[in-house]
């Protein structure tokens, strides 16, 4: 098979930015979903929410030192937005769980056609396990939002009829945008692409992809 | 008269025995009570489950009392932050028992048992491993975990100021899991920067009333 070009972890995370729509509410997960706060911070006011009990928060401008007790959910360090608030972290979560959240925009291991997301646990008995924040978030969020390569480092599907992984959710994923194509589940049809790499063939998505995948009738061309 | 005011940090934390339950606050480093921590650490309480977030990352707070083998239960929702190896290696050697609960669903136990209630329906976790032996149901379309309210019998939590009858603000992302681990435990101890006369926190500016906490003490108060 010929070589693949595949979108940037940039142009990924500036793709989904483009999407999130003005005056939303959005809370970002770790890897390409954080690239995507970076994206946001333009034009638009999306409100970045952080499960600790942040709500309206930014990236450290160079040059401006931390504050222990301002972090992100990774961890690093981060600074407040004239308008932000921070609350105790059951109302934070409240957020999350309570539909008050417009989207969550999250990595994963696997997802599948009717919504199910694995992202916390490869089921390695030998390995830590982490659940934090990501199985409220799924479970309450308007929209969640999936970014991820669409294969594994070695080259396998990670879109499947069903997830083999430990769930995170079940029937809960909105869409997905991978390194090759944007695709919204939609109930009964389950992964319907919209919106397709530039230079790469219906045919060379589905070959790399374990479920059926379904077209929009005009599939949009994404730009490398 | 009421003064809740710790003569030092060991005192503050000298009624904790061995197996006592302990939830500590704290999300990574951002509201994590170390001075606490290390009271109790020197204090020898053993066979604890500790309640946190967190696991403990590097050699203190946390990973020092797993390291000295104090603990013998954690209940928590990321014990693989990086720097976590304390933990990862007495899990690994199957030395710590690991209840682990989503975040939400953590800090709503708490909030509940805080608060008097009974178990609750979560959709959290629904059709996943962690409902796995819970009573699931389903409500006007969906899907809902019954889950256990949760109360400790000791907390340690970092706050910002305090007075003597035990009202707590907090700093900035600080508050986290403060609050709700001062309802939820029977005896709250927090530790704080600021010791202010009774009347000098605006009413509206308390974020945990007194009557939730039990010890203040300074953070630098080591007697």
């Amino acid at each position: 098979m010929a070589e693949i070009k595949r979108l940037s972890r940039e142009r990924l995370a500036q793709i989904v930015a483009s999407e999130i729509p003005d005056g939303s509410y959005v809370n970002v997960g770790l890897g390409i979903p954080t690239l995507v706060a970076r994206y946001l911070n333009g034009s638009k006011e999306v409100i970045l929410h952080s499960e600790n009990g942040i709500l309206g928060l930014r990236g450290l401008l160079e040059g401006e030192t931390g504050d222990v007790d301002l972090i992100n959910a990774s961890k690093e360090h981060v600074q407040l937005v004239p308008g932000s608030s921070i609350c105790e972290q059951a109302t934070s979560f409240a957020m999350m769980r309570g539909g008050h959240l417009d989207a969550t925009i999250l990595g994963a291991f696997q997802v599948a056609p009717n919504g199910d997301i694995a992202s916390w646990s490869t089921g390695d008995p030998e390995s830590v396990p982490g659940i934090g924040g990501a199985m409220d978030l799924v479970a309450g969020a308007k929209r969640v939002i999936v970014t991820m390569e669409h294969t594994t480092r070695d080259g396998k599907p990670k879109l499947l009829e069903r997830c083999s992984f430990p769930l995170t959710g079940c029937a809960v994923v909105t869409s997905i945008y991978t390194d090759l194509a944007a695709i919204d589940v939609v109930q009964g049809s389950g992964f319907v692409v919209r919106g397709l790499a530039q230079g790469v063939s219906r045919e060379q998505v589905q070959a790399l992809t374990g479920a059926e995948l379904h077209w929009c009738e005009s599939v949009a061309t994404l730009s490398h | 008269m009421i003064n809740k005011v710790a003569a030092s940090l060991s005192e503050a934390v000298a009624g904790i025995g061995d197996g006592a339950s302990v939830m500590v606050s704290g999300f990574g480093d951002s509201g994590l009570p170390i001075e606490l921590t290390h009271a109790l650490l020197e204090q020898g309480a053993t066979a604890l489950t500790i309640i946190s977030n967190n696991a403990g990352t590097g050699d203190r707070a946390l990973a020092a009392l797993l390291a000295a083998g104090r603990v013998r239960k954690m209940v928590c929702t990321y014990p693989k932050s990086s720097g976590a190896h304390v933990f990862a290696s007495l899990y690994k050697a199957g030395k710590i028992e690991l209840e682990l609960v989503p975040q939400g669903t953590l800090l709503e136990r708490m909030r509940a048992g805080g608060s008097g209630l009974g178990p609750f329906y979560t959709p959290t976790g629904y059709g996943t491993p962690i409902a796995d032996g819970k009573e699931q149901r389903i409500h006007e379309g969906r899907g809902y975990v019954l889950e256990q309210p949760l109360r400790a019998d000791f907390a340690l939590v970092r706050a910002y100021q305090a007075d003597r009858w035990g009202n707590l603000t907090y700093r900035l992302a600080g508050r986290g899991f403060g609050p709700v681990m001062c309802m939820a435990a029977r005896h709250a101890i927090a530790q704080v920067d600021d010791l202010l006369p009774l009347g000098s926190i605006a009413p509206e500016a308390v974020v945990t009333p007194g009557i939730f906490v039990a010890r203040v003490v300074r953070k630098d108060n080591h007697g």
